[in-house]
């Protein structure tokens, strides 16, 4: 595993286990994201990679190990053990951006509605504020001139935007993007990775699960490739791609016809 | 036809109490029905399950059993209940567990994706409850709730069976003095029938209304 920067990563994921019924899901995830970090996590499905996403902020909640954000364990309190109360749980997660596959949008708020919704009910902005915030990411994203429309009105590429808007309005310390891509069309692909490529010049510390190889390549600082409820290699992009010593890596590479490193360059 | 409109001042009475029940039911089936709809949803089992045998239960008798269980049979437990108090508790009880059930159905519609991002932004419970699932479910929910308050009216008719004069008790208390049963349960029928059909027009239009979203 590479060495991140100096001092404590702002999340911590140690010894994560997490069954469903009687099938274990996690069988032990170890994985540190350093402030500003991209981490890209790949694997086939059923490796664990949104398990272990969601238990991040707690969507799933986790049997054994550890996820620490920013210090705090997300999981349980630290003096007791015992599990979070609602309201601290809300506090916690206010902090963790989530972009889902689906979007998720609340269908019945416009697109700006559903960027302050978060704002005012939880950040307590005033609603001019919360509106001011709203134009702005809304802006970034390129939807300028759709906030005020619902969500079943915009593509599926600007749902997803908004998505993002969502979740970086709130001024997340780390933003977790699950599958982002998976549920859209693929001409639409290109303008909401767009979105998150500028995201990760700026400096959001971002944890990916995704599909997009290229992607991941390209804006990722590190990869993380998860097997059978493990992380099974971990590192740069051309570390990993390049590998040619984990067969299940190059099997779940060539099933999706990954062709970066036909020779094995960078290994 | 004289007949009819010679005991219209008098129904009118019964209608008022008619209407009084009902809309006393109707309220509390509202409150208690949603709580309880909400306990049947997200509550821990130990909530949910005691609602779930509640509302199987009490929606699995005849409304007039449970009338008369709790006319005759609270009494015999040392309880003293008014036959009015007896008739609405049973009646609100019947349609708590009713209007419980279309909770329920409404609140599970919504996807499990939209409380998930609102838990995603810090949402607590209820502000998820608030301004997440409500909004979406009432659309789901407002037309088979107007079916429970229909359905509160037309039971309603059933409380006259332990002497509260109702509209029900009040037309056959005129036929009892004139002898004319056909003309007054026809106007009855057609009182019943205009507050009903009101009541479905009234959710046909909230249902044209909450049809903001095209899925």
């Amino acid at each position: 595993m590479s060495v991140t920067s100096a001092g404590i990563p702002l999340v911590r994921v140690r010894g994560l286990t997490k069954s469903f019924g009687p099938s274990p899901v996690l069988r032990g995830v170890d994985l540190d994201v350093a402030r500003g970090e991209v981490v890209a996590v790949i694997g086939a499905s059923g490796s664990g990679k949104t398990t272990m996403l969601r238990c991040v902020n707690l969507l799933e909640r986790y049997d054994g190990g550890s996820v620490m954000v920013d210090g705090v364990e997300i999981g349980y309190r630290q003096d007791s053990r015992r599990a979070r109360g609602e309201r601290e749980l809300a506090r916690l997660r206010a902090g963790i951006g989530m972009v889902f596959q689906h979007f998720n949008l609340f269908p019945h708020l416009t697109a700006a509605e559903n960027v302050t919704l978060g704002l005012r009910k939880v950040r307590r902005l005033s609603r001019r504020e919360a509106r001011e915030r709203a134009m702005h990411w809304l802006g970034r994203v390129g939807l300028a001139d759709q906030v005020d429309r619902l969500p079943y009105e915009l593509s599926g590429g600007q749902q997803q935007r908004v998505g993002i808007a969502r979740a970086v309005a709130m001024s997340p310390k780390v933003l977790l993007l699950d599958e982002i891509t998976s549920a859209l069309d693929p001409e639409l692909v290109g303008e909401v990775l767009s979105v998150v490529r500028q995201l990760a010049g700026e400096g959001m510390t971002m944890i990916v699960v995704t599909h997009e190889m290229s992607f991941a390549r390209d804006v990722a600082s590190r990869v993380v490739f998860m097997d059978g409820g493990r992380v099974a290699v971990s590192g740069t992009p051309q570390e990993v791609f390049g590998r040619q010593d984990n067969a299940r890596l190059r099997a779940f590479l060539s099933r999706i016809e990954l062709r970066l490193y036909p020779d094995g360059a960078g290994a | 036809m004289t007949v009819m409109l010679a005991s219209l001042p008098f129904l009118l009475q019964g209608l008022l109490t008619t209407l009084r029940v009902s809309a006393i039911v109707v309220v509390i089936a509202l409150a208690g029905g949603v709580l309880l709809g909400i306990g049947l949803t997200y509550g821990p089992r130990l909530v949910a399950w005691p609602i779930r045998l509640y509302s199987d239960v009490v929606r699995g008798l005849p409304l007039l059993v449970l009338i008369f269980a709790l006319y005759y049979g609270l009494p015999a437990l040392g309880v003293k209940f008014g036959s009015f108090w007896a008739a609405l508790t049973a009646l609100a009880a019947f349609e708590t567990a009713h209007v419980a059930e279309v909770a329920r159905g409404a609140l599970q519609s919504i996807q499990a994706g939209q409380t998930e991002a609102g838990k995603a932004i810090g949402l607590t419970f209820g502000q998820r409850m608030l301004y997440v699932v409500f909004p979406q479910a009432l659309r789901r929910f407002v037309p088979p709730w107007i079916n429970t308050v229909v359905d509160t009216v037309k039971g309603s008719a059933l409380v006259s069976l332990v002497g509260i004069v109702d509209l029900m008790l009040s037309i056959q208390q005129v036929i009892g003095r004139t002898f004319q049963p056909m003309p007054l349960y026809v106007l009855g029928a057609l009182i019943y029938f205009a507050i009903n059909y009101a009541l479905s027009l009234a959710a046909r239009g909230l249902e044209a209304r909450f049809a903001y979203v095209r899925d």
